[in-house]
């Protein structure tokens, strides 16, 4: 063991203790969310909430529960339905664009590679992609939301930079035995590449968990709008009261706790995910940082 | 293989059961031959690339609306062309100056703030002497990137809240004036660049500490033997060993200077701080979308300018990566 010199000595404790306030801060604001919705509405507006939970309730939750503009829990399934059912239909649609695209002998393969990576660069624009879903009349329809996002090129290049790393002796090998392509690729190439599909797909995941912008532009129907958009229209709200109410009147704060519920659920999955996605996220992010 | 030499045909090749030389023959067929021989990829092709029809090459096929006065019930085609009209209003229309000054302002205090701060912070972590502690900070410091913008903007909007947020109750027990942060147009960017910064930095580390870590370790061994201390490595290893990954993340954050995503600034912009908050992506959809009248034609013109000026910083920042850095990014 070397000696540390002082000023090293004094270096690392600082660097400590900075990083130490890293940590707090990361994790401070969703901790306050979650004991301020656990706590009395009058507990939080007077700011006695700081680091457990001040007079117990559940009344947040329970407030939140019987909310009737928007019904949480029907919003939620819908989240859940296009977040689970919307990765399942990207991991298929990047899958089969991914395998053929890694063959070196498909003919036509850098045209067609071209027609996707053109893509990253340039897009049609806000407008341009508004019209268009009107145009194929999926306004106020589920289908949009499935469709919307559906694939990231940036997903589809990692995971055929990933196919392209699988050796070339296995698909022949294979195709000597007569397997077709699907065969292949349903038999050799997905087995082999659980670990980038599971990275891909918690990318597709977690981005459709947390969107909410063309949920919030499209779905008109109460029924089926996602867990998001309710959030949105509630935090709009707080916002909207916070510049009604001035600084002295503190009666507009009541529904603050049962936002703060609300986002409790709403991150709670995310949570819960967090200590696999994370790992899966930052093998995603390497893989993108070397191979570009 | 022999024989498949002396027949000759390519036709007869792809029928061919033997694919031991599969990549090698593919040269002595014809382009249709092998097509036919692997049409199954190119089925598989087929959804794939209807989705990219759908969803991008019909949209762009709608960017000429940005030329045309677009009447929803006429459609796109049958729209009447205007040529650059709209594109003449904007430049002239008092919003212009406003919107791309407060897009490139945001995007370059983010990238003097947010940006440093970023590799400090991945330096920092490089030094930390405990792994497990290490560790610890990291997946704390990524746990502000999975959570949803509107979340994060719900956490900022309670947290600066006049009546109820945690700093002006602060503010409040030292005696000073309670502030609505969030109606002050001075605020707003410092606002949005530490949302920014709170969900970023940890994450935007990541590519950094990959960086670093792929430093030889012989280098610090001779630069010890060589009598430096830690801070010489430092200075002299470890800055110069992830140069050419900030020089590249530089030239990226550089390229896409006039583009900024409107999702959470326009849940977070009141009428009150446009003058600060309003970038050109906000503007296309408070004035395409948002509004109860909205002028399609006139935001997709807005859009596309955006659009076009992107691409061309991104690739002009790329041709300038490849003659400094000698890496592109495509």
């Amino acid at each position: 063991m070397i000696k540390r010199k002082p000023s090293e000595v004094v270096f690392d404790t600082c660097n400590m203790i900075l990083m130490v306030l890293v940590i707090i801060v990361s994790i401070y604001p969703l901790w306050y969310v979650t004991i301020a919705s656990f706590s009395s509405t009058s507990a939080v507006s007077s700011g006695k909430v700081l680091l457990v939970p001040v007079e117990f309730t559940l009344d947040a939750f329970k407030q939140m529960w019987s909310y009737d503009d928007y019904a949480i829990w029907r919003s939620y399934g819908n989240t859940i339905l296009y977040s689970v059912g919307g990765t399942a239909l990207s991991m298929v649609l990047t899958i089969l664009g991914a395998y053929p695209l890694s063959k070196k002998y498909l003919k036509g393969k850098k045209f067609l590679t071209w027609l996707i990576l053109i893509t990253m660069w340039f897009g049609p624009g806000m407008m341009p992609n508004y019209i268009n879903l009107r145009n194929l009349h999926l306004l106020d329809s589920r289908i949009a939301i499935f469709l919307i996002g559906c694939i990231s090129t940036f997903n589809v290049v990692l995971m055929r930079t990933f196919f392209e790393s699988i050796p070339d002796s296995l698909e022949e090998s294979a195709k000597l035995d007569g397997a077709s392509h699907f065969r292949i690729m349903r038999d050799i190439f997905i087995p082999l590449s659980v670990p980038a599909i599971m990275t891909i797909s918690l990318y597709y995941f977690v981005g459709r968990w947390n969107s909410f912008f063309w949920a919030m532009l499209l779905l008109k129907d109460k029924a089926k709008i996602p867990l998001q958009v309710v959030l949105k229209k509630l935090v709009v709200e707080m916002n909207a009261n916070n510049s009604q109410a001035g600084m002295i009147d503190y009666t507009t704060t009541s529904r603050e706790t049962m936002i703060y519920a609300t986002m409790v659920i709403a991150v709670m999955p995310m949570i819960i995910l967090y200590p696999f996605i994370q790992k899966y996220f930052v093998k995603g992010i390497m893989v993108g940082a070397i191979k570009g | 293989m022999n024989s498949t030499k002396k027949n000759g045909t390519t036709a007869q090749i792809a029928g061919d059961r033997s694919h031991i030389n599969y990549i090698r023959i593919k040269k002595r067929m014809g382009a249709t031959a092998q097509i036919v021989r692997d049409r199954q990829l190119y089925y598989m092709l087929i959804p794939f690339f209807i989705w990219y029809i759908l969803m991008y090459y019909m949209p762009m096929y709608g960017i000429q609306i940005a030329f045309k006065d677009y009447k929803p019930l006429r459609g796109i085609t049958a729209s009447e062309w205007v040529g650059i009209k709209h594109f003449i209003n904007f430049f002239q229309s008092p919003y212009c100056w406003r919107v791309i000054r407060n897009t490139i302002l945001i995007n370059i205090y983010s990238i003097i703030t947010v940006f440093p701060l970023t590799i400090v912070f991945a330096l920092l972590l490089n030094e930390l002497r405990s792994k497990k502690f290490k560790t610890i900070v990291q997946t704390a410091s990524y746990l502000p990137h999975f959570i949803s913008t509107v979340i994060v903007v719900g956490l900022v909007i309670s947290l600066l809240s006049p009546t109820t947020g945690i700093i002006n109750m602060a503010r409040d027990i030292f005696g000073a004036e309670r502030i609505y942060f969030l109606a002050k147009p001075e605020y707003f960017r410092t606002i949005y660049i530490a949302m920014g910064g709170w969900q970023g930095i940890g994450f935007g580390a990541i590519i950094y500490t990959s960086a670093l870590c792929s430093i030889d370790g012989c280098l610090y061994e001779a630069a010890r033997i060589d009598g430096a201390g830690r801070f010489k490595q430092f200075l002299h290893v470890t800055i110069p060993g992830i140069m050419p990954t900030i020089a590249i993340m530089l030239i990226l954050k550089v390229g896409s200077i006039m583009s900024l995503g409107m999702e959470s600034i326009i849940l977070l912009y009141q009428p009150i701080t446009y003058e600060t908050a309003d970038v050109i992506s906000s503007f296309v959809y408070r004035i395409g979308l948002e509004s109860a009248n909205p002028q399609y034609s006139f935001a997709a013109a807005v859009g596309l300018f955006e659009g076009v000026v992107s691409l061309m910083l991104v690739l002009l920042a790329n041709k300038f990566s490849k003659a400094v850095t000698e890496t592109s990014l495509f």
